[in-house]
């Protein structure tokens, strides 16, 4: 019944610009030269204090500063970092006025102790401390800047005026799948017709005290702390968890004829999108794979391939139990015997997960692997699973001819995106 | 396939709020006209609390109800009644391919916990350590989850079986107004065919009233209708869901659906807020729009806050346009940021479908009684501190 906008006549969506910092650095050069070396982000915490924890390492990004120091703070000069990387490349539009909207993938902003801490001292109060007192202290005006800094709206409210993209731009949270969906609102606008440019970006730096918490009381995070640069196993047998990491990424995808009509150079090709949601629980995975399956269906035919065309997969491989196995039982559903020959690797393996923005960053790595025809290894597979026989490009790097790359990313909630890229408009 | 054939028409209506639930409840609390709020639990805060209700009915197992916070029960709720009033509810080929966009919020605090925490930490030898054993021990592992801002979809996804896709939009007010221009894009342009859209709040929270406290924004004291805060001006919190079943007019043929209304067209923009940028927008949206408005029949739904400078650009801009009828409908229902655009295309629906407005509320001349009929109506967003939207609801002959 729907017309699906898949014709011949749909506008073919190419990204023109990108920009990108991990745990590994900053720049899509520094991340690659390293990428591909094999080279590990993950270190022991040292932003705050981990005694008691078990797990005491992260992806964190120490080299950018953020004052005063909060997650949204740090959150948006990645966003800016990224952003400036990706507008010079594209050389789209002028400085401050981006030619489109702005689709923002980024993490549930909250107050955090810091700011709570600082209320709590404003109250004065010598008994035990209620939140009516925090009321009082908040009465006070004294923390309209906290205000400012925790509506949800903020990030791409000032990322939006930085770089002047037009409307309204739209925050969004998919948890880990978010980077992609970010990318699809963006395709989608396009193929709409509604705009000729997108700007689609993620960003995530939540490695602060609460949030390593709560994913370490779902149990979901690798203990494995010494050393840190091994924490992250996925596919191995012994892998353990994720490793939570920070990391933003940006895309300015455009309309083919648009971006050939100014010259600008092509990087690369967002054929397709595929979605799903999926209802069997919260955190887990239906046990017989269909959402996994029909998201990865669903991308392949949205880029109007088959399967076979399919040669290269960027893992969600987060590290968990769970995940590398539901993702290499779904991608065999989908693949068929080809799953054991289709190279297939996961970033997180060296920069961990950067969550929100996982979805963007591994959608910049796969295009690279598409520019370099190199496919960055699964770092720390000393140990393969008999239960996932796949070819995880283990521990080094392999150059190889890519054509089409599959890009997963599953979230808590039923969150399953993925992407197929490639370097050639059709 | 006909231009008509993508007509987004709302085919399910679902509304939870203090007004009570469903369609006919807000329409008749509506019409009575006797707004007011809770002036003693979060005093000196006023705050409109949600009604009664038996979330057994729409969340049968009282397992998933306790892995939620309260703002995703009542979201979960409500978009079951959304489903049921669309007539999709356990229909799962339709739900397995209905798109979903929630705007939502998220964060809901463990109060008590918090507090405790707070406390201890004041007198820590080393306050990093014991924060972290406090959190270790405190926190309920599942509480991040009726935290995270997607869980609220997530929930829906596992109690109602809504599977086609699901995305989450943040940003208050403007999440709630892209959530539904999205899903309306996406439907006139064959992307979908049918979408859940909607959102949920939970305003009864310390912890979001120590938020809004924070900027300023809180209405103390004395109950008033949006249109009578000035010269401070203030919102109330508001606890309420609403969702609404969008769906392609050929879709809805095809099962034999009735629209409620249609959806003509939503904009939305953002400014920054300085002096003046509020009414320019308002003019510019509504300059959009004209083009298809019939003068005589058109109704205004306002989606004012009660926020100054914002809701005072929106009264000077209705005092150039008198011949428009506005009614406010923060004024019954309080704020619920994410929630109010997709309550109030509800309550526009509702609107053109009886063809006639509800009293006003209001002894300051912006809201004046009427009796012309009603065919169109108007929704407005001009969100307490940004994002700025209007759609245009009309009635399906």
């Amino acid at each position: 019944m729907a017309s699906r906008l898949n014709g011949r006549n749909r506008p073919i969506v190419v990204v023109t610009g990108m920009g990108v910092a991990t745990s590994l650095g900053a720049g899509k050069a520094e991340n690659w030269r390293k990428l591909s070396a094999g080279e590990s982000g993950i270190r022991t915490i040292r932003r705050f204090d981990t005694e008691g924890l078990k797990t005491r390492v992260a992806g964190t990004i120490d080299f950018v500063t953020v004052e005063p120091f909060c997650a949204p703070a740090l959150c948006e000069r990645l966003g800016e970092i990224v952003i400036e990387e990706a507008l010079a490349e594209s050389a789209i539009g002028s400085s401050g006025d981006f030619p489109g909207p702005l689709f923002l993938a980024v993490a549930p902003v909250e107050i955090e102790w810091q700011q709570r801490q600082e209320v709590a001292a404003a109250c004065g109060a010598n008994r035990d401390i209620t939140y009516d007192d925090l009321i009082r202290a908040a009465e006070s005006g004294k923390f309209r800047s906290i205000f400012e800094r925790v509506v949800f709206a903020s990030v791409a409210d000032h990322l939006a005026s930085t770089f002047g993209t037009k409307g309204s731009p739209i925050s969004l949270s998919t948890a880990c799948a978010s980077g992609a969906t970010a990318i699809q609102l963006g395709v989608e606008a396009i193929r709409r017709g509604e705009t000729d440019a997108a700007l689609c970006v993620a960003t995530d730096s939540s490695v602060n005290q609460e949030s390593l918490i709560r994913f370490s009381l779902l149990s979901a995070l690798s203990t494995h702390n010494d050393p840190p640069h091994a924490a992250a196993k996925p596919f191995a047998k012994n892998r353990d968890g994720f490793v939570m990491a920070e990391g933003a990424g940006a895309l300015v995808l455009e309309r083919l004829g648009a971006a050939t009509a100014r010259g600008a150079r092509i990087l690369g090709v967002v054929e397709g999108c595929g979605e799903t949601a999926d209802s069997f629980h919260r955190t887990r995975s239906s046990p017989d794979g269909k959402p996994i399956i029909g998201s990865i269906r669903n991308a392949i035919a949205d880029a109007q391939l088959e399967p076979e065309d399919i040669d290269y997969i960027n893992a969600h491989g987060t590290g968990t139990p769970e995940n590398d196995k539901m993702e290499y039982l779904s991608l065999a559903a989908v693949l068929g015997e080809r799953v054991k020959a289709v190279p297939i690797s996961s970033n997180k393996s060296m920069i961990g997960h950067t969550i929100s923005a996982a979805g963007s960053v591994e959608a910049i790595f796969s295009l690279l692997t598409l520019e370099h025809q190199r496919i960055p290894p699964t770092i720390n597979y000393e140990v393969p699973d008999p239960a996932i026989p796949l070819d995880v490009v283990p521990n080094v790097a392999r150059d190889a001819r890519v054509t089409h790359v599959i890009s997963n990313s599953f979230g808590f909630g039923g969150q399953n995106a993925s992407l197929v890229l490639a370097r050639e408009p059709l | 396939m006909t231009e008509s054939d993508r007509d987004a028409w709302i085919t399910g209506l679902g509304m939870l709020s203090a007004l009570g639930e469903g369609p006919e409840a807000h329409w008749q609390r509506l019409n009575e006209a006797r707004p007011g709020a809770d002036a003693t639990t979060f005093a000196p805060y006023l705050v409109h609390p949600l009604a009664a209700v038996d979330f057994d009915k729409q969340i049968p197992k009282r397992g998933d109800q306790r892995q939620m916070e309260a703002w995703q029960r009542i979201g979960t709720y409500t978009a079951g009644l959304a489903l049921e009033s669309a007539g999709a509810k356990g229909h799962a080929e339709l739900l397995g391919r209905m798109d979903m966009i929630v705007a939502a919020g998220g964060g809901e605090r463990d109060i008590s916990a918090d507090g405790t925490i707070l406390s201890g930490l004041r007198d820590a030898e080393k306050p990093a350590v014991f924060l972290n054993e406090r959190l270790m021990s405190e926190l309920r592992p599942t509480l991040f989850l009726a935290q995270l801002s997607n869980l609220l979809a997530g929930n829906i996804s596992i109690v109602h079986g809504v599977t086609g896709s699901s995305r989450t939009f943040m940003g208050e007010e403007a999440a709630g107004v892209d959530a539904v221009r999205i899903a309306l894009s996406r439907i006139g342009a064959g992307q979908s065919d049918i979408a859940l859209v909607g959102g949920a709040h939970n305003g009864e929270r310390k912890d979001m009233v120590m938020q809004y406290a924070f900027g300023g924004y809180l209405l103390k004291d004395r109950y008033r209708p949006v249109w009578e805060r000035m010269p401070d001006g203030g919102f109330a919190l508001g606890s309420f869901g609403a969702f609404l079943v969008i769906e392609a007019s050929a879709s809805a043929r095809a099962r034999g659906a009735k629209p409620f209304a249609r959806v003509a067209t939503v904009v939305s923009d953002r400014s920054r807020r300085r002096p003046g940028e509020v009414i320019a927008q308002l003019r510019q949206m509504w300059a959009d729009l004209a083009p298809r408005l019939d003068p005589e029949h058109v109704a205004v739904i306002s989606g004012a806050t009660g926020t100054e400078p914002a809701t005072g650009e929106e009264r000077a801009f209705f005092a150039e346009h008198p011949e428009i009828v506005v009614r406010a409908t923060a004024s019954h229902l309080g704020l619920g940021p994410e929630p109010q655009f997709a309550m109030n295309i509800a309550i526009a629906s509702l609107a053109v479908q009886y063809g006639r407005l509800f009293p006003p509320v209001d002894g300051t001349g912006v809201e004046r009684p009427t009796d012309r009929l009603i065919t169109q109506a108007v929704v407005t967003s001009i969100g307490h501190w940004r994002g700025e939207g209007m759609a245009l609801v009309e009635a399906v002959r």
